[in-house]
């Protein structure tokens, strides 16, 4: 159907919607664009693009989808579970089904060893953790006030927490020299900062453990961060959707624990954020959750969560799923091992290419370390060479600059959305690479480096284009997961899905041409 | 938990302590005075029945009867192959087969007279997630939009709550039976612009709720005209488009797009749902439809804070897109709901009370003009808690859906047992003849 372009009423837009606070314009998002359009298949398109720049978690659903299977009476369409049919599909109130809550209280609970335990009554359904972050802007900041958020972080709290509800987020500036932790120092110049520049500061956003580092907080940090928050009296929301993905033997301490230890803490400025898309591997459940201290943030979390409720389907199937203290217990005790292992072959097949990675203990992903093999110390040097691992090492990996990482050289590698064979040839690739970076780099000049460049996009190319017949066969492989393209360019396109978009060439390449 | 009293409260933000949520309107009210003594047959056959709640009960039976009949449905959603890409499938394009199953149900709603792209449907989580994301795209905070009145309680909220939106009220009155004027219109644009406010858009629903009529096709093209020259947006909320009794009585704004070559489509949005006409709002199933390339794509992008569960959408794209089942379903759905909402009126005229013709919807306008102590809102109100307290029916007060003529009430039908109906109804007998005897 052609309707007429809309370029010349693009004025017709509000301001949200013509500026670019989507954030999908980021190189986060450039790297899935490249996975989308050549994606890898072991079988039919070996030299695709291998999907490491999105953190979900493959290892245990095999657990998940046998307990589904063994309980049918928790899904509404099958023989034994008709009869919750009409009450489930007519379920529609914002506190969501009491087993539900319960459910989730008990899990969230258990997550952290049972030091925790979580009021059903204080828990709210948001869509999804990107619902949880933007329903909490709107409940405790004001258009143009700011929360402080430790860098590096995850590039869609950008879009979540301030694309509509107009609050802003001001980096606190963390280094590798101690690991990117957390210090006071920090927290203070990141609040005067923001003070000398009359923006009034509401909160902190901290994800624990932490997205990219895979690193969860100790003590003595969350106990910074409490006596800092107290000080300030401003909020403070901390995003918990990693901690069931805890391994490593380390314990993960969660600012609840210290709440309870010390009650000298103002609970009322606390909330956490959770999800179930990463501890259970559900994405596509869009099961967020809100959980506050603050009876007043409860009770507006909960009026909003209008916008955002998950489908009672889901909340009938995951209440008795989570309600399930055998499973539960199984599953994380897995979920755990399996983390583990994966990550641990992981960081040992990079160190035997000489490339290291944070120290960490949670997550889906790890925290690579390639500064040595930047040209020069800056963003944009890490970007050239992100661009090479993008369309040589066809590895989508993503770049600590999306992270708004201080220091260059950094990239998050997810581990967990893939099975052990293609997680070796990810291996492999990054083996070759690095061999052949280290080789080409060390003591040339421009020219040669232009050069050896060339060859490495010639290289890119040859594969591209004995991947394109593959590419047109089957753009969404049975095998492996389906395309999580989340983008569109923006643009007035001939469609409206996504577009076949060729990986663009590296800059590099193209000069030398 | 208890807050320390001796610190200051940190505060929270302007939209969280303020009221626009809504929740203090008696429309909310009434439903909370049923929550706390809801009506039960056996358990409580004295208490509060429900009628201020829009919900169709009526057709549960033929959603049933497809799950059970098919049950490679269940095997699709729980089975060994789907399972994990389904559960790890969160690209706010949603499922294919979902958004073409939406798409072919909307146009057997519109008796296959308009075609949808399924390219143009995003998916939210309801359509209360819709009107607000609409919303935000269409109109900046202290704007302005155009909302013909009596209108659903719940716009209130949804429309400019977070958004920061004004609503200006596009009034109708009884006169000619709530129709929409090209006067109102421009009245209500006039006070807008007195108040230094920019319009930029019109939402309508149609099927109207409260009134329960569908909008007739002069009206549709005036409000066409008067969007376009005014240079806004137009909103059309047709979540009842299913419920209408008869099909031919129902013309879809889509309809008279097409007509016109889609001639300044791009201005259009429609809102759907499943809400109502499957009877479905648990599953938090809604619809954009936009005629506007750049609202499809920034609709998408928005939607990534409210996508439907992909559970729900693997388990509905069979039965939607199967046209035998949905043809029989929006059939079965109108004859019932037709039949329930002539037996409510029959009835209700037995014992003296009128309500406005209606064609559509779960619920009619009931007239009790000449029940009122005095013409006003308060009079109205009074009456509204009488019903509350002494017939125990929760019914809405039009104010609270900001009509302009008091003695007006929205009566739900749908949402019960014809059992159930039948106590509602005596109730309403008796109080009548206890009136008519004092």
């Amino acid at each position: 159907m052609g309707y007429q372009s809309v370029s010349e009423n693009s004025h017709l837009l509000s301001r949200i919607a013509a500026g670019d606070g989507h954030g999908e314009n980021s190189s986060y998002f450039d790297g899935w664009k490249a996975y989308d359009s050549n994606p890898f298949h072991p079988v039919s398109n070996p030299g695709g693009v291998i999907q490491m720049g999105l953190a979900e978690n493959l290892l245990c659903l095999d657990l998940i989808k046998e307990w589904i299977k063994e309980h049918p009476e928790a899904s509404i369409c099958t023989e034994e579970g008709l009869n919750y049919f009409e009450a489930v599909a007519n379920f529609q109130d914002y506190h969501g089904l009491p087993s539900f809550r319960q459910a989730l209280a008990r899990f969230m609970g258990k997550a952290r060893g049972g030091r925790v335990s979580f009021n059903p009554d204080s828990i709210v359904m948001s869509g999804g953790g990107t619902g949880a972050q933007e329903t909490l802007a709107f409940c405790l900041a004001d258009p143009g006030d700011a929360f402080l958020v430790p860098t590096p972080y995850y590039p869609a709290f950008d879009r979540d927490f301030c694309w509509r509800t107009g609050v802003r987020l001001l980096p606190i500036n963390c280094f590798s020299s101690n690991n990117f932790k957390l210090t006071k120092a920090a927290l203070e110049s990141a609040y005067e900062t923001a003070r000398k520049n009359n923006i009034r500061v509401k909160g902190v956003l901290m994800t624990n453990p932490s997205n990219p580092l895979g690193t969860t907080m100790d003590r003595d940090t969350l106990n910074t961060l409490l006596t800092f928050v107290n000080q300030k009296r401003i909020h403070l929301i901390c995003d918990e959707v990693f901690s069931g993905s805890v391994f490593n033997q380390a314990d993960f301490l969660s600012v609840c624990e210290l709440l309870d230890e010390e009650p000298s803490y103002d609970k009322s400025l606390i909330h956490i954020a959770y999800s179930l898309s990463k501890d259970l591997g559900l994405p596509g459940f869009r099961v967020g959750v809100i959980y506050s201290y603050n009876d007043t943030v409860v009770k507006c979390a909960r009026r909003m969560s209008s916008f955002g409720l998950v489908s009672s389907q889901t909340q009938h199937l995951l209440s008795h799923m989570l309600n399930d203290d055998d499973f539960t217990s199984k599953y994380l005790a897995e979920n755990k091992r399996r983390l583990h292992t994966r990550h641990e072959e992981f960081t040992s097949g990079l160190e035997k290419f000489g490339i290291k990675c944070l120290p960490s203990t949670a997550g889906l992903f790890i925290w690579m370390d390639l500064r040595q093999f930047l040209k020069e110390n800056t963003e944009n040097a890490e970007l050239k060479l992100w661009r090479v691992i993008i369309d040589d090492v066809k590895l989508n990996v993503s770049p600590g600059s999306s992270f708004r990482c201080t220091e260059p050289g950094w990239f998050r590698v997810c581990f967990a959305n893939m099975d052990d064979a293609t997680m070796h040839v990810a291996l492999k690739r990054i083996g070759d690479f690095a061999d052949k970076v280290k080789d080409e780099t060390t003591q040339l000049d421009d020219a040669t480096m232009h050069v050896a460049l060339k060859r490495i996009g010639d290289f890119a190319d040859k594969v591209k284009d004995e991947t394109t017949q593959l590419q047109q066969k089957k753009r969404f492989n049975k095998k492996l997961r389906l395309s999580f393209c989340r983008i569109n360019d923006g643009g007035i396109t001939q469609h409206l899905m996504s577009p076949h978009l060729q990986s663009p060439r590296s800059p590099l390449v193209k000069a030398s041409h | 938990m208890v807050v320390k009293v001796y610190k200051p409260c940190v505060p929270l933000s302007a939209i969280a302590t303020s009221s626009t949520h809504g929740e203090d309107s008696p429309y909310f009210a009434g439903w909370r005075a049923y929550d706390e003594d809801p009506y039960d047959a056996t358990t409580n056959p004295s208490g509060v029945i429900q009628m201020g709640l829009a919900e169709n009960q009526v057709s549960f039976d033929l959603l049933e009867k497809y799950l059970e009949e098919h049950q490679e449905v269940s095997k699709l959603v729980n089975g060994i192959g789907g399972f994990r890409e389904n559960a790890l499938f969160q690209d706010y394009h949603g499922l294919n087969s979902f958004r073409k199953a939406m798409a072919s149900f909307m146009e057997e709603i519109r008796g296959g007279k308009v075609k949808f792209d399924s390219n143009r449907i995003v998916l939210t989580a309801g359509a209360t997630a819709a009107n607000e994301l609409l919303t935000f795209i269409i109109a900046n905070p202290g704007d302005a939009l155009l909302v013909p009145t009596p209108y659903y309680p719940g716009f209130d909220r949804d429309l400019r709550w977070r958004t920061g939106v004004n609503i200006i009220p596009v009034n109708c009155n009884s006169s000619n039976k709530f129709q929409i004027t090209k006067q109102a219109l421009e009245e209500a644009y006039a006070k807008a612009k007195k108040a230094d406010l920019q319009v930029k858009g019109l939402l309508m629903t149609n099927p109207s709720n409260p009134l329960g009529t569908a909008m007739t096709r002069p009206v549709l093209e005036e409000i066409l005209n008067f969007i376009s020259s005014k240079n806004m947006h137009l909103i059309s909320d047709e979540i009842y488009s299913g419920s209408v009794f008869s099909s031919e009585e129902f013309i879809s704004i889509a309809e008279i797009l097409e007509e016109r070559g889609y001639a300044d489509a791009q201005r259009v949005h429609i809102v759907y749902s499943l809400s109502k006409d499957l009877g479905l709002p648990g599953f938090r199933v809604g619809a954009i439809y936009s005629y506007n390339d750049a609202v499809v794509t920034t609709a998408r992008r928005m939607s990534s804070f409210t996508l439907v569960s992909s559970q729900t959408q693997k388990m509905l794209s069979p039965m939607l897109s199967d046209v035998t089942f949905t043809k029989n379903y929006i059939k079965t759905n109108r004859e019932r709901l037709k039949r329930r909402y002539n037996y409510v009126v029959e009835r209700l005229r037995e014992c003296g009370i009128e309500c406005l013709h209606g064609n559509a919807g779960l619920f009619c306008w009931m007239n009790l003009k000449p029940l009122l102590e005095e013409a006003t809102t308060d009079g109205e109100l009074k009456l509204w808690e009488t019903i509350l307290k002494d017939l125990k029916l929760d019914i809405s007060p039009g104010s609270s859906c900001h009509c302009t003529e008091p003695g007006w009430f929205r009566v739900c039908f749908a949402n019960m047992s014809i059992e159930t109906l039948d106590v509602a109804l005596s109730r309403f007998t008796s109080f009548m003849e206890k009136r008519r005897k004092t």
